[in-house]
C-alpha cells in the first residue's frame, strides 16, 4: 500500500508542479504595473542577463555558420550542388538551429544565473525580509528577470543568426572562393521574411519564456541550502534544454 | 515601570498552538503585550521563540488559538491585508538579511522607495539619521559584505526601523555585538520606543541585557510560558524553571537536550 502510494505521488509530483509553476506565471504576470520603477528594473535585468550573454552567443553563432557551411559544401558537392550552400545553411539556421542553439546556450549562461541568484536569496532569507516590508518578491525580483528573459532572447537569436551568416560568409566566399553573387541572390530569392526568420524569432520568444519561467521558479522554489541552491540550478539546464527540445518539435509540427 | 497610562494591549495572544509536523512547538501560549512597552522573549534555544515572532507578523498560521495585533486579527488575514498590515511593523531577523547586491544606502532606502514618495533629498536625510543613529555614519556608500557582522546587524536595525513602525520585533538584535555597540543598540530601542510610542517584542538570550531594557519578560519552555513579569520580579523569582533560566543552572525543569552533558548553558555569553 505504501509502496504504491508513494509511486503515485511519484507520478503526480511533476504534474502538481507543473501547476504551481503555471500558478507562479500567473502572479507574476498579474503584479505587472507598467510603472518607471518597474520598467527600470526591466531594463536592468535585460542588461544583466541579455546583454552579458551576448559575447558567448556571438562567438558561438560565428563558428556554428562556418561549420555548417563546411558541412553543406562537402555534401552539396557530390551533387555537383555547392552554390546551393547559403540558402541550405541559412534556412537551417534561421527556422531552426539558430532559435534552439541559442536558447541552449541562454539557459546555461543566464538561466543558471538566474536560479542561483534568487535560490542565494532565499538561502539568505532576502526574500522573507522583503515580505516582511510589504515588497512582494515575486513583482521586484521575479517578474523583472522573467520579463528580461522574454525580451532578450529573441534579439539574441537574431543576433546569433547574423554571426552564423558572417561566419558562413567568412567560410564560404573567403576561404572555399565561392562567388558572393551567387550566394546572396539565392538568399534573395530563396528565404522568406515572415515564413523564415519570424517564424524563427516566434520560436525565440516561446523559448524565452520558458527558460526564464523555469529559472525563476526554481530559484524561487529552491530548498534555502547550499545544496538545494545547487540542485535547482542543475534542474534549471536540464528541464530547460530537454523542454526547448520537446517544445521546439511541437512548434514546428504544428505551424509549418 | 509598567505602564500606569492607558494601559491598552496592542498585541494579544490566545491559547496559541502551533505543530510542525508531530512536534508541537507551542501548546496554549496567552499573553497581553501593553502598547508602548518593551517585551522580551526568552527561553533556551530551539523553543520556539523566533516561531513566535514569524507568528505575529504572519508569516505563519497557528493551528489553534488568535492573535490579535491592535485590534486586527493577523491569524484571519488574507495576503492583501497581511501586506497592508506589514506596513507598519519592523522587523529585525536573526541573521540580518540585508539585500547582498544593494549599497548599505540603498539597503535602507529600499522600504522608503517601496512605500513613500518621498523627494530624493529628503530621503538621503532621512537614511543618514538613521544610519548615524546606528553609529554607522559615513558607510552608506559600502556593499553588505564589507561590513562586519556586528555593523551588518545595525544596518538591518537602521532598515528595519526607517519606516517609523508601530511594532518592532527583534530577533536576537544584540548578540555577536561588542558590549559599546550592545549598549546603542539597547539605548536606540529604548528611545524609538519611546519617542515613537512603539511596542516592541526582542528575542534575547542575554539576561543582563535584557534586565536593563525591558518592561516585561516572558519566558518559554517545553511549548508553554514558564513565567512572566518585569525583570526584577523574574530576577528574584522563585519559581523553578524561572530560577533555573534566570541563573543559567543546568538542574531544574527545564530539559535541555541539545547539548552534550558537561558543558555550560552558554546563553548568558
Ligand atoms: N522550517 C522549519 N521546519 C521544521 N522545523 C522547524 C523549522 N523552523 C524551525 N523549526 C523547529 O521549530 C522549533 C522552534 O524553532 P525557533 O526557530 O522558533 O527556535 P528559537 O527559540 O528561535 O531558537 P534560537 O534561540 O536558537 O533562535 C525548533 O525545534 C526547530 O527545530
Ligand atoms: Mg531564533
Amino acid at each position: 500500500m505504501a509502496v504504491s502510494e508513494s509511486y503515485i505521488s511519484k507520478l503526480t509530483a511533476p504534474v502538481a508542479q507543473s501547476g504551481q509553476c503555471l500558478l507562479f506565471l500567473f502572479r507574476m504576470i498579474s503584479s505587472i504595473r507598467f510603472n518607471a520603477s518597474q520598467l527600470r528594473a526591466v531594463l536592468q535585468q535585460t542588461y544583466l542577463i541579455g546583454a552579458r550573454s551576448l559575447v558567448i552567443i556571438m562567438i558561438c553563432g560565428f563558428f556554428v555558420g562556418m561549420v555548417l557551411s563546411l558541412q553543406a559544401i562537402n555534401a552539396l558537392e557530390q551533387f555537383g550542388a555547392s552554390d546551393q550552400v547559403s540558402l541550405l545553411v541559412v534556412k537551417s539556421l534561421f527556422r531552426e538551429l539558430g532559435p534552439v542553439l541559442t536558447a541552449l546556450l541562454f539557459a546555461g549562461r543566464a538561466g543558471t544565473s538566474v536560479t542561483a541568484e534568487i535560490g542565494l536569496m532565499k538561502a539568505t532569507n532576502q526574500i522573507e525580509a522583503m515580505e516582511l516590508m510589504a515588497i512582494d518578491p515575486i513583482q521586484v525580483i521575479a517578474l523583472p528577470r522573467f520579463l528580461a528573459g522574454l525580451i532578450s532572447l529573441p534579439l539574441l537569436t537574431a543576433m546569433f543568426n547574423a554571426l552564423a551568416i558572417l561566419g558562413s560568409i567568412v567560410f564560404a566566399i573567403g576561404v572555399m572562393d565561392m562567388d558572393s553573387g551567387i550566394f546572396w541572390s539565392k538568399l534573395q530569392n530563396g528565404i522568406y521574411f515572415y515564413k523564415d526568420f519570424i517564424g524563427g524569432i516566434w520560436k525565440s520568444l516561446v523559448f524565452g519564456g520558458l527558460v526564464s519561467l523555469i529559472a525563476v521558479y526554481f530559484g524561487y522554489t529552491a530548498k534555502p541550502t547550499g545544496a538545494g541552491v545547487g540542485t535547482a540550478t542543475t534542474n534549471t539546464v536540464v528541464l530547460s534544454s530537454v523542454l526547448i527540445l520537446v517544445f521546439d518539435f511541437i512548434m514546428t509540427s504544428f505551424f509549418t | 515601570m509598567e505602564q500606569a497610562k492607558p494601559n491598552t494591549t496592542a498585541i494579544r495572544v490566545r491559547n496559541l498552538v502551533f505543530r510542525r509536523g508531530r512536534k508541537t512547538i507551542l501548546d496554549g501560549v496567552s499573553m497581553d503585550i501593553q502598547q508602548g512597552s518593551i517585551v522580551a522573549f526568552m527561553g533556551p534555544s530551539g523553543v520556539g521563540k523566533t516561531t513566535i515572532l514569524r507568528l505575529i507578523s504572519g508569516q505563519l498560521k497557528p493551528d489553534a488559538g488568535t492573535i490579535e495585533v491592535n485590534g486586527q486579527m493577523i491569524s484571519a488575514m488574507s495576503d492583501r491585508e497581511l501586506h497592508h498590515f506589514r506596513r507598519n511593523i519592523g522587523v529585525l531577523l536573526q541573521d540580518g538579511a540585508l539585500f547582498t547586491d544593494l549599497t548599505v544606502f540603498e539597503n535602507i532606502a529600499t522600504p522608503l522607495r517601496e512605500h513613500t514618495d518621498l523627494p530624493e533629498p529628503l530621503l538621503r536625510r532621512l537614511v543618514m539619521s538613521k544610519l548615524s543613529a546606528v553609529g554607522l555614519g559615513g558607510i552608506e556608500d559600502r556593499m553588505p559584505h564589507e561590513l562586519s557582522g556586528g555593523m551588518a546587524r545595525r544596518v538591518a536595525f537602521a532598515r528595519a526601523i526607517v519606516l517609523d513602525p508601530r511594532i518592532m520585533l527583534y530577533d536576537e538584535p544584540m548578540t555577536g555585538l561588542d558590549p559599546i555597540a550592545v549598549s546603542t543598540i539597547r539605548t536606540l530601542m529604548r528611545e524609538t520606543n519611546d519617542a515613537l510610542g512603539l511596542t516592541s517584542i526582542v528575542v534575547t538570550h542575554n539576561v543582563d541585557q535584557m534586565s536593563k531594557l525591558v518592561d516585561y519578560c516572558y519566558i518559554i519552555a517545553s511549548a508553554k510560558i514558564a513565567g512572566e513579569g518585569p525583570p526584577e520580579e523574574l530576577n528574584s523569582s522563585t519559581e523553578p524553571s524561572v530560577y533555573q533560566f534566570m541563573n543559567g543552572k543546568m538542574e531544574g525543569p527545564i530539559p535541555f537536550h541539545y547539548q552534550t552533558p558537561g558543558t555550560q548553558w552558554g546563553l548568558l555569553d
